[in-house]
């Protein structure tokens, strides 16, 4: 089985989310970087079946050359290989960041053969334009179905089911074949220290691309109206007590 | 190009909230636009839903049929739409910014080769060239953007936008799209029903956890408080990812947005990626020992000190009011 996830660095912002002067970036100054938990979950997905079936899995990442970062977090946790599509630290937008990825997906296969599985997140954390995999399983004749918590590799198929109110739909497709991943199909492992060996002399494909800008583009970045609260404080300790059965009363909740 | 196509979405037949909505919104534009206003619905098993679309402004309601469209299908819903709004020429295709609504329209955009834009807030419709505001980061971020496309696709955030009855004509066309056998695959094969008592979405009440509880066994005393109440257990991330809490718990942007009477958060700090899913709370009491907690600042009420005393005093207290 040869499965590619292709993932995407993002920033890990606490309380707020800063933003620079200008509005068109986050302020990344202060924060550090990690991976869209979705495709994380969907790294440790991947190494999961191949350790179970065989086979090697790829990550794939588009973005600035600290991306490098995240690729070698996923090999430290278990992925074979890395490939890194290098662009300067602008936003992309979907349509250019799916072509792009579609061009090096395409290279990829055309010289090592297809992947049967390609796995994206549900969504991108920061951007979230829910998009850029379905745009890639268009471009390449693949089907795909997003939300993904559950996987059954069976001969020649896979039987995937995601979460909806009350219960699971399924899907059974063949290979090779994409899936969109959410969070919470798998609690993902931690780097070990042989990962670590391994991720550090990783060698990286690069790739380059001649994809086009789309139709959408960021004019800037703004926080949304703050909630602010006047909290009150009920007080300090288990003495507090009592006034919380007054408050759940006066919501009607007792 | 004189068409606003509204997917109304619905699950098996029974519209999902926000349907009426996104069909409101398309009204209005049409309005602005002076166009009109279609609706379509997927599948047979929405065909009772034309009369009701109608009493919102649709003045025909396109009527998707095909053997394929029998359940829900991400990629052959996505092509039914893309033929569609070719065959009218639509000039506006819109929908309910659902996991599955944002999945049907990135596949009708993915076929027609257009821009997509998910989670819209605001329009600004110009010549050609649109400006809008979007979600990102689940709601924790703005951004202000331009669009520029033949075809504008999107789909409209979420609790944002009101249903406003207007009568339309409501005409039902029946539309049979082509589509390649292979579109089957994507169509759901079987569903599970799983009820699993009061579920976290839906609770008058939501207890919930995070790094502050430091264990699973921490969390037995939030149970009961749930369950005295009515209520659910959540959690935050940590919790998830130390293996505490099954995800299904979770609360924020990759887990479950709730909005109970009543939000309880102990030993959470309130980081913008939690806060988007509990944000739809009515009321926040934050339990936490550090007074200058995010959670407690942006809490209606507060008690500060270590949950492990207060939680069990609550649950006492309780339990005496109740009896
Ligand atoms: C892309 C992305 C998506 C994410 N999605 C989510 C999501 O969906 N949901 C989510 O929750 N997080 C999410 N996170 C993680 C988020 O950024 C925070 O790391 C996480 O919410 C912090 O959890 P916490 O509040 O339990 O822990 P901390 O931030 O460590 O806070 C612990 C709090 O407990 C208090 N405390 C400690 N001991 C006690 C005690 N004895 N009694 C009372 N209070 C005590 C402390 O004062 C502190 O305020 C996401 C992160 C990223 C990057
Ligand atoms: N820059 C990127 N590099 C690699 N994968 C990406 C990138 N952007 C998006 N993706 C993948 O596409 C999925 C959907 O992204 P989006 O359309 O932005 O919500 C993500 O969860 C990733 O798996």
């Amino acid at each position: 089985m040869r499965i590619l996830i292709c993932i995407k660095r993002v920033p890990a912002p606490g309380a707020k989310i800063p933003l620079s002067d200008d509005g068109q970036e986050i302020d990344t100054t202060y924060l550090g970087f990690t991976t869209s938990p979705h495709e994380e979950c969907a790294v440790e997905e991947a190494v999961r079946i191949v350790e179970k079936v065989g086979g090697e899995t790829t990550v794939l990442t588009l973005g600035p050359p600290a991306a490098e970062e995240q690729l070698r977090y996923a090999v430290s946790v278990r992925a074979n290989k890395a490939a890194h599509v290098v662009t300067d630290t602008t936003d992309w937008g979907p349509e250019r960041t799916a072509s792009a990825l579609t061009q090096a997906i395409r290279s990829m296969e055309a010289k090592e053969g297809p992947f049967d599985m390609v796995f994206f997140g549900n969504e991108s954390a920061d951007s979230a334009g829910y998009q850029v995999g379905i745009r890639v399983a268009t471009a390449m004749g693949r089907p795909i179905v997003n939300g993904i918590k559950e996987i059954e590799v069976g001969e020649g198929s896979v039987t995937a089911r995601r979460q909806v109110d009350g219960g699971f739909e399924e899907y059974e497709l063949n290979l090779p074949l994409m899936l969109g991943i959410k969070e919470g199909i798998n609690l993902p492992r931690y780097p070990t220290m042989k990962g670590r060996l391994a991720s550090r002399k990783l060698a990286v494909t690069p790739f380059e691309t001649t994809a086009k800008c789309g139709g959408l583009s960021k004019i800037e970045l703004f926080q949304p109206k703050e909630q602010t609260s006047n909290t009150v404080v009920l007080g300090h300790g288990p003495e507090a007590a009592a006034k919380v059965v007054d408050v759940l009363v006066d919501l009607g909740v007792m | 190009m004189s068409v606003v196509l509204v997917m109304v979405e619905h699950d098996r037949g029974a519209l999902v909230p926000g349907a009426l909505e996104a069909l409101t919104f398309g009204r209005h534009l049409a309005c602005d636009l002076g166009l009109s206003l279609h609706g379509v619905t997927i599948g047979s098993s929405a065909d009772a839903l034309a009369k009701q679309l109608g009493h919102y402004g649709a003045e025909v309601i396109h009527q998707a049929h095909h053997e394929i469209l029998c359940d829900y299908g991400p990629q052959a819903w996505g092509e039914t739409v893309a033929q569609l709004a070719r065959s009218i020429e639509a000039a506006v295709i819109i929908t309910t910014g659902t996991d599955s609504g944002n999945e049907v329209i990135a596949n009708a955009a993915a076929r027609m080769d257009l821009p997509m834009v998910a989670n819209c807030t605001k329009l600004l419709p110009r010549q050609g060239l649109w400006e809008l505001v979007r979600l990102r980061w689940g709601g924790s971020l703005l951004e202000r953007a331009s669009l520029d496309a033949p075809v504008k696709i999107l789909t409209l955030a979420p609790n944002r936008f009101e249903a406003t009855l207007e009568p339309g004509a409501g005409k039902t066309e029946s539309f049979v799209p082509t589509l390649d056998p292979c579109l089957a695959q994507t169509v759901v094969r079987r569903r599970v029903v799983e009820s699993k008592g009061i579920s976290l979405a839906s609770a008058p009440v939501v207890v919930s956890g995070g790094r502050g509880v430091k264990s699973a066994a921490g969390f037995a005393p939030l149970e009961e408080l749930a369950d005295l109440l009515g209520g659910a257990v959540g959690c935050s991330r940590v919790a998830t990812n130390n293996g505490w809490r099954p995800h299904s718990d979770q609360v924020g942007q990759t887990g479950t947005r709730i909005a109970p009477q009543i939000y309880i958060a102990c030993g959470i700090s309130g980081a913008i990626q939690h806060w988007v899913g509990a944000m739809g709370a009515k009321h926040i009491l934050a339990i936490n020992t550090d007074p200058e907690a995010n959670m407690v600042h942006k809490a209606d009420y507060a008690i500060i000190g270590d949950l492990h005393e207060i939680i069990p005093a609550i649950v006492d207290a309780v339990r005496t009011a109740q009896n």
